[in-house]
């Protein structure tokens, strides 16, 4: 399983190497896996400029490095299905549906946000899309897809709940108890560890007493599989089988994506606890240059194709910005909305 | 009328919930095949089987959060911590998430979960089974504190708490547990307000929880020398009902509040406050407070009682707000 076992103070390395094979999808798949990626990575480029211009506050995660995860992981997932992730969560909210307008006005602080404002970068919510946050609590949100699981378990209701957590979240009590309950009541949780070997400045084996973290599944009876978190064709295909393992059996499944982030932890981290030659390692396996360069290598994508791609997602960014520099602050009037459901009012 | 104890009203409100509606289900430690640690499910097991009896492991953290997961997913949760000294495992989901949801998600997403803990001293449990943190909970913006300190309320308030579509915690004090009475067919109460549970004109004397028995103890000795006191039971401790307490004290112009929390802090403290800034000049005295002292519940059973707040402590707080 994983080879990630490094001491703290020697460099840790992808697992394998930077994939080349033809990928094995049609070209709308394979096409789609690029753009979803693409909109994450264009999107948060602008999130942190936006932030360095002061417009975005608080505290701002990106994912970059690490799209393959949410690209291949969303896409195995029905609209029907239920998401719950970190702070660390624009790329999936984004390709449950969410749109980059609700998102970017979300963290200007915008009422036209998709949180009206009230939660910012790192609580992105879509009832409707069942994305259930944005959870700012390291491993917070795994009781909740425990929950989650267990209402549609108790109703009939035949659907897969992913929940998004990093290897740090695993050091949480919050985690062990959410998988024990899992794999007791036999819910049918999608455990998506998104590891990228740091919680913030803590690399793996300097908190875990065993980095492989797949065994942690084993003990708790649920089946698990490590994968090259930087290849989407990978993420892929392992998310559609762990979500078909999911829905057919009804038993939760554990799937670790060791991946890496290029960026720093937030954009107060002044990123020293790492070696730059390990983060330029990564970078040779970035997700979206790579998996490019194979799409081209096999015929499926043209450099113009890649390039109207990139004007066109540019575009969405361009217009997501606009819309939230025109939204509106809400009036402070209304500053205690929202602690309480109003009488008549929606609950879910 | 038919006689009935604290426990038998809570486990008759749980079983009518259980029966009126099928998205309702409890959750927690021994609440099945155990019969529940103060025997509240006793029974249930039988009636309504696992899945909605639902014994969990000793995860206090996933389980109130799964209880907010499940409630987000269309059923309405009971779930049952053992008691409020071992809820702190479980303060993360409570507050960050339980109370929080619905506003971060700008108006998206609300939890209509009820969680019950037994809460309070008085049984030599000793310092780490003997908190009465209610005003911890009261302090949290997003949920609803109940204190049921009557049968009347033991087997009313839990129905509305469910319908409530926000979080509500309801607190049972350890002591009412055995606590028997005649309670009426087919009651309903409100979890909004305070309530007058003994009318009198020259004091007013708010308590809640386990420690309105010993309010009402007070005045009935009060009365006999001669102070006519109003009590007070607050029965919903956040949001706080200014208004009846407000009337009362427009009335007898005289205050004490009794409460089980260390003073520091307390939800006592949050009262007198309230009534001072909105009716200064009611006051013909300053009020007083009758807490439990500052210092972990001990177990020898002279210094606990020393430690809780004692109907001769009340009594004599009356006098010396009246001046008698
Ligand atoms: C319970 C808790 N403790 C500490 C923090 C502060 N914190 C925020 S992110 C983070 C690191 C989490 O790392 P990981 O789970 O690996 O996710 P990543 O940031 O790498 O995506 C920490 C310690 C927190 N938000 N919540
Ligand atoms: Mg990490």
């Amino acid at each position: 399983m994983s080879s990630q076992t490094q001491t703290s103070d020697t460099l840790m390395l992808p697992p394998g190497p930077v994939p080349t094979a033809p990928v094995p999808f049609a070209p709308e798949l394979a096409l789609g896996l690029l753009r979803d990626m693409l909109r994450i990575r264009r999107l948060e480029e602008k999130c942190a400029e936006l932030y360095g211009a002061g417009q975005i506050r608080g505290f701002l995660h990106l994912y970059i490095g690490e799209e393959a995860v949410a690209a291949g992981a969303m896409r195995a997932l029905s609209t029907d299905d239920t998401v719950v992730a970190t702070y660390r969560e624009h790329g999936q909210a984004l390709l449950r549906g969410v749109s980059m307008r609700a998102i970017i006005a979300e963290m200007f602080g915008k009422q036209e946000g998709c949180s009206r404002g009230r939660g910012g970068s790192m609580h992105l919510f879509d009832a409707q899309s069942r994305f259930f946050g944005g959870n700012a609590i390291v491993g917070g949100g795994l009781p909740l897809s425990v929950g989650l699981a267990l209402a549609d378990r108790m109703q009939g209701i035949r659907r897969v709940t992913a929940c998004f957590f990093g290897d740090g979240a695993v050091a949480e009590g919050a985690f062990h108890e959410s998988m024990n309950l899992a794999a007791l009541w036999q819910l049918p949780v999608l455990f998506c560890c998104e590891n990228n070997l740091y919680a913030m400045g803590t690399a793996l084996p300097r908190s875990e007493s065993q980095t492989d973290l797949c065994l942690k599944a084993a003990s708790y009876r649920i089946a698990s599989r490590a994968v090259d978190g930087m290849d989407v064709v990978a993420t892929h295909q392992a998310a559609l089988e762990a979500v078909d393992a999911v829905r057919s059996t009804q038993q939760p499944f554990f799937l670790e994506f060791q991946t890496y982030r290029f960026r720093a932890h937030s954009m107060f981290d002044p990123d020293l606890y790492r070696d730059k030659a390990e983060i330029e390692h990564w970078k040779e396996h970035g997700p979206i240059h790579t998996y490019t360069a194979r799409l081209k290598a096999q015929g499926l994508l043209a450099e113009e194709q890649f390039l109207a791609l990139d004007v066109e997602v540019g575009r969405e960014v361009d217009d997501a910005i606009a819309y939230a520099e025109a939204g509106h602050w809400e009036p402070v009037a209304d500053l205690l909305r929202d602690v309480h459901t109003p009488a008549g009012g929606s609950s879910s | 009328m038919s006689r009935i104890s604290y426990r038998e009203a809570l486990r008759e409100a749980l079983q009518e919930a259980m029966q009126r509606d099928p998205r309702v289900f409890l959750m927690g430690e021994d609440v099945g095949r155990y019969g529940g640690t103060y025997a509240v499910s006793k029974g249930l097991l039988a009636e309504f089987g696992p899945e909605r009896i639902r014994d969990t492991p000793l995860s206090e953290l996933a389980f109130v959060g799964a209880g907010i997961g499940a409630a987000l997913g269309g059923l309405r949760p009971i779930v049952e911590v053992m008691t409020v000294n071992f809820s702190l495992l479980a303060l993360d989901q409570i507050v960050n998430t339980a109370a929080t949801l619905r506003h971060m998600s700008g108006g998206q997403c609300s939890v209509p979960l009820v969680i019950r803990m037994t809460t309070g001293a008085g049984r030599q449990l000793a310092a780490q089974h003997s908190h009465s943190l209610e005003g911890w909970y009261a302090h949290i913006p997003g949920i609803r504190v109940l204190a049921p300190a009557t049968l009347e309320d033991a087997r009313g308030m839990l129905w509305p708490a469910l319908e409530d579509p926000d979080p509500v915690i309801l607190f049972e004090h350890g002591q009412l547990y055995n606590v028997e009475g005649e309670l009426a067919e087919g009651v309903t109460v409100d979890i909004r307000s305070a309530k007058v549970r003994r009318a009198g004109r020259d004091l007013t004397l708010i308590a809640y929880g386990g420690l309105l028995g010993k309010a009402l103890e007070a005045a009935e000795q009060l009365a006999r020398e001669g102070i006519d006191v109003e009590v007070i039971d607050l029965r919903v401790l956040r949001p706080l009902d200014d208004a009846t307490l407000l009337a009362s004290l427009a009335k007898t112009h005289r205050l004490v509040v009794v409460d089980e929390g260390w003073k520091s802090g307390s939800l006592a403290a949050e009262v007198v406050a309230r009534l001072t800034e909105q009716a200064f000049y009611e006051l013909d005295a300053p009020p007083v407070r009758v807490c439990s002292a500052e210092v972990p519940i001990p177990y020898a059973k002279h210094l606990e009682e020393a430690a809780l707040p004692q109907v001769a402590v009340i009594v004599a707080a009356a006098h010396g707000v009246c001046g008698t």
